[in-house]
């Protein structure tokens, strides 16, 4: 990681410049001589004019300020900051994948589609669900598709009076979120001292307005939610359905699956258990499968075989489809990286992967607990991420979970997740993931030992961190309070306004 | 401890109400709740002109790290929200209770009288929930 | 093959440290009953080796046509730089910026990619991404609602002249949440809004208008009447637009006289391949008055403790994190690496290479069309300016000519009958700078050659049709 701070890339520019050898010939103004004048652009936009090297280095310059999985251990705790091998990327950028129109033909798609379909196919046996479909594209979309599922489904009913959606107090911010873009109403239940959901609570929270309950399991306290079939069967006799929201299916992959859990829908993250790139926050991929009575709902397309050759679906075959939620089929490239990932993994690889992410977190909480840290949930099992708080250590250093996770930084490791989830008090959530190794988690552990001295001895070090980053801790509240969100010319920088109608005078 | 004047009327919801001597009421959010929020950078008041019902959200308050609907007390017209806090945000941390006020409601005709909180029953609540 | 790390000794050493005897155990806490006993779904494990031949065997099953469809998405040029830096690990394998400094790269472009947006855009403030341009502009329906506080109706105005595709996602992303969508004809001489259309809506309670420049057809509607006429009547106007065509076309923020309030696109133009339909990513920029009412991360520019300038996430109380249920939007994870590439490929092209990119696809999209219509048989559909896109009419049903050029490597176009129906037999076709005058005349010459071999055969088409649905092109029911 370099910590020399890169100048904006419009500091570079000068007028004349240009990596010309990537532009086509200048085909001459007449070609733009049927555009009417009233419609035309009259300024040149406000891009920079650099060459092709100098493009290079600035670009090349700032991936050098970012922290990554292949340079950085990324315990970001329910993000599953696995290794993302190089094969799922380089497969699916084979120049055919790469040239393929959306709106080609089936017939020049045969290969693209059975990667697709193969991949239906896998996702339903991984979550027990009976039916797939893969066009969601993050998340968060899963999310929203599997929550307008319930509601058409409900309404396909004629029950039109189930709008209410019931979270965990512990649930991400995105199922409350969600709950409200499908038009519905949101019931938070809570959960015991052990992170359980509260099935009192939860028994006198469902009824004739149920719509259905978003459960995250594990949950986002880290743990196992062991009365699920409970659950689920309190919330079946009221009427609703049961969303699953994948984001910790890492935990439990060839183990347990959502669909014998007795949930109705689920959205899988292939950004995070089938390892497809975070990408500096995206691409993701939110596919989402469901059980029999929520398979007309799909949103379109579905892709289908039919004999020898696979086909799309589209609302004309479903026609109780909650529609289509993107303009084509959603991100193609990203369901081909996770079909190579699943495939390399293989029906054994799949338990594999639960199986040492569970192992590396039960050992690093077993290491940090050694190490004087407290565990959130001491009497539990942690699953693919555990917990700790350090409210203890806040109260009596005065140094915050958000100063232990700044501190990290300058030990060369990425923070876990902080402040999430909000039940816990200065709580850290770590996820080491499997393909992490050992040495990995001990040189972890040893760093937080070494934090926690240094919190007693010289807290300044820790409150002030990180200082070994190419910045400090930046001003929130000034970037909030005088917005600065596009880099603005001053005199002293060349600025690409040169008049440009017509086009190629 | 939180600054909880004598003088004031309070909500559950850590709003403060101030009757003016034409009758018409001023509205904010009490220091604790300033507190609770961080740093503001930002404050939505409502148009002069616009009618309340007791319980709808009227402002929202926005900090770095939160963002809160605030409600209004008792149902009436908005004479005005307040001006300033637009430019000024962090004026609601330094004087919560005075140039910090939110907006300024006529009450309606016969508003049925809305169950407030004295200061000492504010306070009260604020030590419950661990302030 | 879980690219697992652990030796013998190190599983052996772990499990003492946790205090148990077999990983296993670390299950306890799932019921027993739930336990699943095998996957029989999943295929044995391949190794690299063994994926990475059967991948280039589906590859080649796809095969690499002439391909002149646009319809939403363009195959442009992609310099071998964009996507050699967009894939480095410290790119490709980094997260959401949320610890801002160890995240300055992502964030810092994240800000250039914001300032370019906003200027292609004409408009103040752009967010760092949506999803695709059909969700964005469902997202932007959204904020219009809670950006148009006059208006109560969550009446949403749309042309048929925007993208079908894009006008479904709208009603599937935002239909939820009560917005009614209004469809409105367009001119059947002219393929756009005729400017009379609109005057039934005078005095009524509408929130928003969609105008799409160059249209779903490539036509160019009159966007400075449309905007003011919106604005006389308090209606938001939402723009959405072709990114390459902004290097030569107003931008929407000056639009009549006050200019769009939203505009949103499909970023794939800038750097982004073809891909079967994504990843891409949708764009997002507004009037800044409206920037609390906006979805999406936003990066902003701030101090740090030394006072140096750094970059972070900022207005996040927007974000479903902190307001959860009354959040502008769910959306978390949004299209970052493509953000990437769009940035790098627009400092790449420059404020002069992005133009010439659109002259040159212009151009050859009137050389394509030219071409064509001097085919016996194929005509212009609509008369008026059109940009690097036309529609051409057929004097037979499109489906069975396309199918007989792609049995000869050209996919010639997009079939608009599934979707407009009243127009008759007739094709979306777009060429850009990628084609060659050799590409265009072998295309002219196999219409020729497909139209003088079918007629007689007309009377079967209507089985070669069904057989040749291309799925998308299907998919609205009208």
């Amino acid at each position: 990681m370099s910590t020399r701070l890169e100048k904006p890339i419009f500091e570079y520019s000068v007028p004349g410049r240009g990596a010309e050898d990537q532009w086509p010939h200048d085909p001459g103004a007449a070609v733009t001589d049927d555009l009417p004048a009233s419609l035309r652009r009259a300024e040149r936009p406000l891009l920079p004019e650099v060459s092709e090297l100098e493009t290079v280095r600035h670009f090349t310059r700032l991936s050098q300020l970012n922290f990554s999985i292949d340079t950085h251990f990324y315990p970001l705790g329910s993000c599953t900051m696995k290794y993302n091998p190089k094969a799922c990327n380089s497969l699916a950028m084979l120049p055919q994948f790469l040239a393929r129109h959306p709106l080609s033909p089936e017939s020049a798609g045969q290969g693209f589609l059975a990667c697709l379909h193969e991949l239906q196919e896998m996702l339903k046996a991984v979550t027990g669900m009976q039916a797939v479909a893969l066009s969601p594209m993050a998340g968060a979309q899963g999310e929203f598709a599997g929550v307008a599922m319930i509601r058409a489904y409900h309404r396909a009913r004629g029950d039109l009076e189930r709008n209410e959606i019931i979270v965990p107090e512990a649930a991400h911010g995105t199922n409350p979120a969600t709950a409200t873009m499908c038009g519905c109403v949101v019931r938070e239940v809570p959960v015991d001292a052990d992170g359980d959901v509260d099935l009192e609570a939860l028994r006198a929270a469902v009824g004739p307005k149920t719509a259905g309950i978003m459960l995250t399991n594990p949950s986002t306290l880290g743990v196992f939610e062991r009365r699920i079939e409970e659950v689920a069967r309190t919330v079946h006799a009221a009427g609703g359905l049961l969303y699953y929201d994948g984001a910790n299916l890492n935990a439990i992959l060839g183990k347990v699956r959502p669909g014998d859990m007795g949930f109705d829908v689920i959205h899988i993250n292939l950004h995070k258990t089938f390892s497809t790139p975070h990408g500096g926050g995206g691409p993701g991929a939110g596919p989402v499968g469901v059980s029999a009575r929520l398979a007309p709902f799909l949103p379109v397309p579905v892709v289908a075989r039919r004999g020898e050759r696979h086909v799309w679906l589209t609302e004309r075959d479903l026609p109780q489809s909650i529609g289509r939620l993107s303009g084509f089929m959603g991100n193609a490239g990203v369901l081909l990286r996770a079909y190579v990932y699943m495939r390399m993994l293989g029906r054994e690889g799949m338990g594999k992967v639960s199986e040492y992410a569970t192992l590396n977190a039960n050992y690093l909480l077993a290491q940090l607990k050694r190490a004087g840290f407290d565990a959130a949930y001491p009497d539990r099992r942690a699953t693919h991420e555990l917990i700790i708080t350090l409210k203890r250590q806040a109260k009596e250093l005065g140094v915050t979970a958000m100063d232990f996770a700044k501190r990290l930084l300058d030990h060369g490791m990425h923070a876990p997740t902080t402040y999430f989830p909000l039940l816990v008090p200065e709580c850290l959530l770590i996820e080491p993931t499997e393909t992490e190794s050992k040495a990995a988690l001990d040189a972890f552990v040893a760093a937080m030992a070494e934090i926690l001295a240094e919190a007693a001895q010289e807290p300044e070090r820790v409150t002030g961190a990180p200082h070994t980053m190419p910045v400090r801790r930046l001003d929130d509240v000034r970037a909030a309070k005088q917005l600065d969100l596009t880099w603005k010319p001053t005199a002293s920088h060349a600025t690409p306004t040169t008049p440009t109608t017509p086009a190629s005078s | 401890m939180s600054n909880v004047p004598s003088d004031l009327k309070y909500t559950k919801t850590h709003e403060w109400l101030r009757t003016l001597p034409d009758g018409t009421v001023e509205v904010g959010i009490t220091d604790h709740a300033q507190h609770a929020l961080g740093d503001l950078v930002f404050v939505e008041v409502p148009e002069a002109g616009r009618k309340l019902s007791a319980g709808d959200p009227f402002a929202v308050v926005e900090s770095v790290k939160a963002a809160s609907d605030v409600y209004c007390p008792i149902s009436g017209e908005v004479v005005t929200g307040n001006p300033a806090l637009a430019a000024e945000p962090e004026t609601i941390n330094s004087d919560a209770y005075g140039k910090g006020w939110l907006m300024r409601l006529r009450p309606a005709a016969g508003a049925a009288a809305p169950a407030l909180l004295s200061a000492a029953d504010y306070e009260k609540l604020v030590a419950e929930e661990g302030g | 093959m879980a690219f697992i790390p652990h030796t013998r000794e190190d599983v052996e050493s772990m499990l003492a440290a946790i205090g148990v005897e077999r990983i296993e155990q670390l299950f306890d806490e799932i019921p027993a009953n739930l336990r699943l006993p095998g996957l029989s779904g999943v295929p044995e494990a391949a190794n690299e080796m063994e994926i990475a031949r059967l991948m280039a065997e589906r590859a080649r099953l796809d095969g690499r046509p002439l391909c002149f469809i646009g319809a939403g998405a363009y195959e442009h040029h992609i310099p071998a730089a964009v996507w050699a830096i967009a894939t480095r690990g410290e790119f490709y394998s980094a997260y959401t910026p949320y610890q801002a400094e160890a995240s300055q790269g992502t964030l810092q472009l994240l800000y250039e990619y914001q300032t370019m947006v906003a200027s292609l855009t004409g408009l103040g403030v752009s967010n760092a991404s949506l999803y695709d341009g059909a969700s964005a502009m469902g997202e932007a329906c959204l904020m219009a609602v809670r950006a148009n506080r006059r208006s109560r109706s969550r009446r949403i105005l749309v042309p048929t002249t925007v993208h079908p595709h894009y006008r479904a996602t709208a009603r599937a992303v935002a239909g939820n949440q009560g917005l009614v969508f209004e469809e409105l004809p367009y001119c059947a001489e002219e393929g756009c809004i005729p400017a009379g259309a609109l005057g039934r809506y005078d005095g009524q309670d509408i929130t928003a208008l969609v105008i799409q420049q160059p249209n779903f057809f490539g036509r160019l509607e009159d966007v400075d009447a449309l905007c003011d006429w919106a604005h006389a009547r308090d209606i938001l106007v939402i723009a959405v637009v072709n990114p390459t065509s902004l290097a030569l076309l107003k931008p929407p923020g000056q639009w009549g006289s006050k200019g769009a309030d939203v505009a949103v696109g499909e970023g794939q133009p800038l750097g982004v391949p073809l891909s079967s339909g994504g990843p891409y990513f949708g764009f997002m920029a507004a009037r800044m008055e409206h920037v609390r009412q906006m979805p999406g991360r936003i990066v902003g520019r701030t101090l740090d403790a030394a006072g140096r300038a750094g970059f972070t996430l900022t207005l996040q109380a927007r974000e479903q994190h902190i307001r959860r249920a009354k959040a502008t939007s769910n959306i978390c994870t949004n299209q970052g690496l493509l953000v990437t590439a769009a940035t790098i490929y627009l400092s790449l092209m420059g404020p002069v290479g992005l133009e010439r990119v659109a002259a040159a696809s212009h151009a050859r999209t009137r050389e394509l069309v030219d071409a064509l219509t001097g085919v016996p048989g194929v005509r212009r559909l609509f008369r008026g300016p059109v940009f690097h896109e036309s529609a051409v009419a057929l004097d037979r049903p499109a489906g069975p000519v396309l199918e007989r050029l792609a049995a000869r490597g050209i996919l010639g176009g997009f079939d608009l009958a599934e979707h407009y129906p009243e127009l008759g037999p007739a094709l979306l076709v777009c060429a850009t700078e990628t084609k060659t005058t050799a590409d265009i005349e072998r295309y002219a010459q196999a219409l020729e050659e497909c139209l003088r071999s079918e007629r007689g055969t007309i009377a079967s088409s209507g089985a070669l049709r069904a057989a040749s649905r291309t799925g998308f092109a299907s998919s609205e029911p009208r």
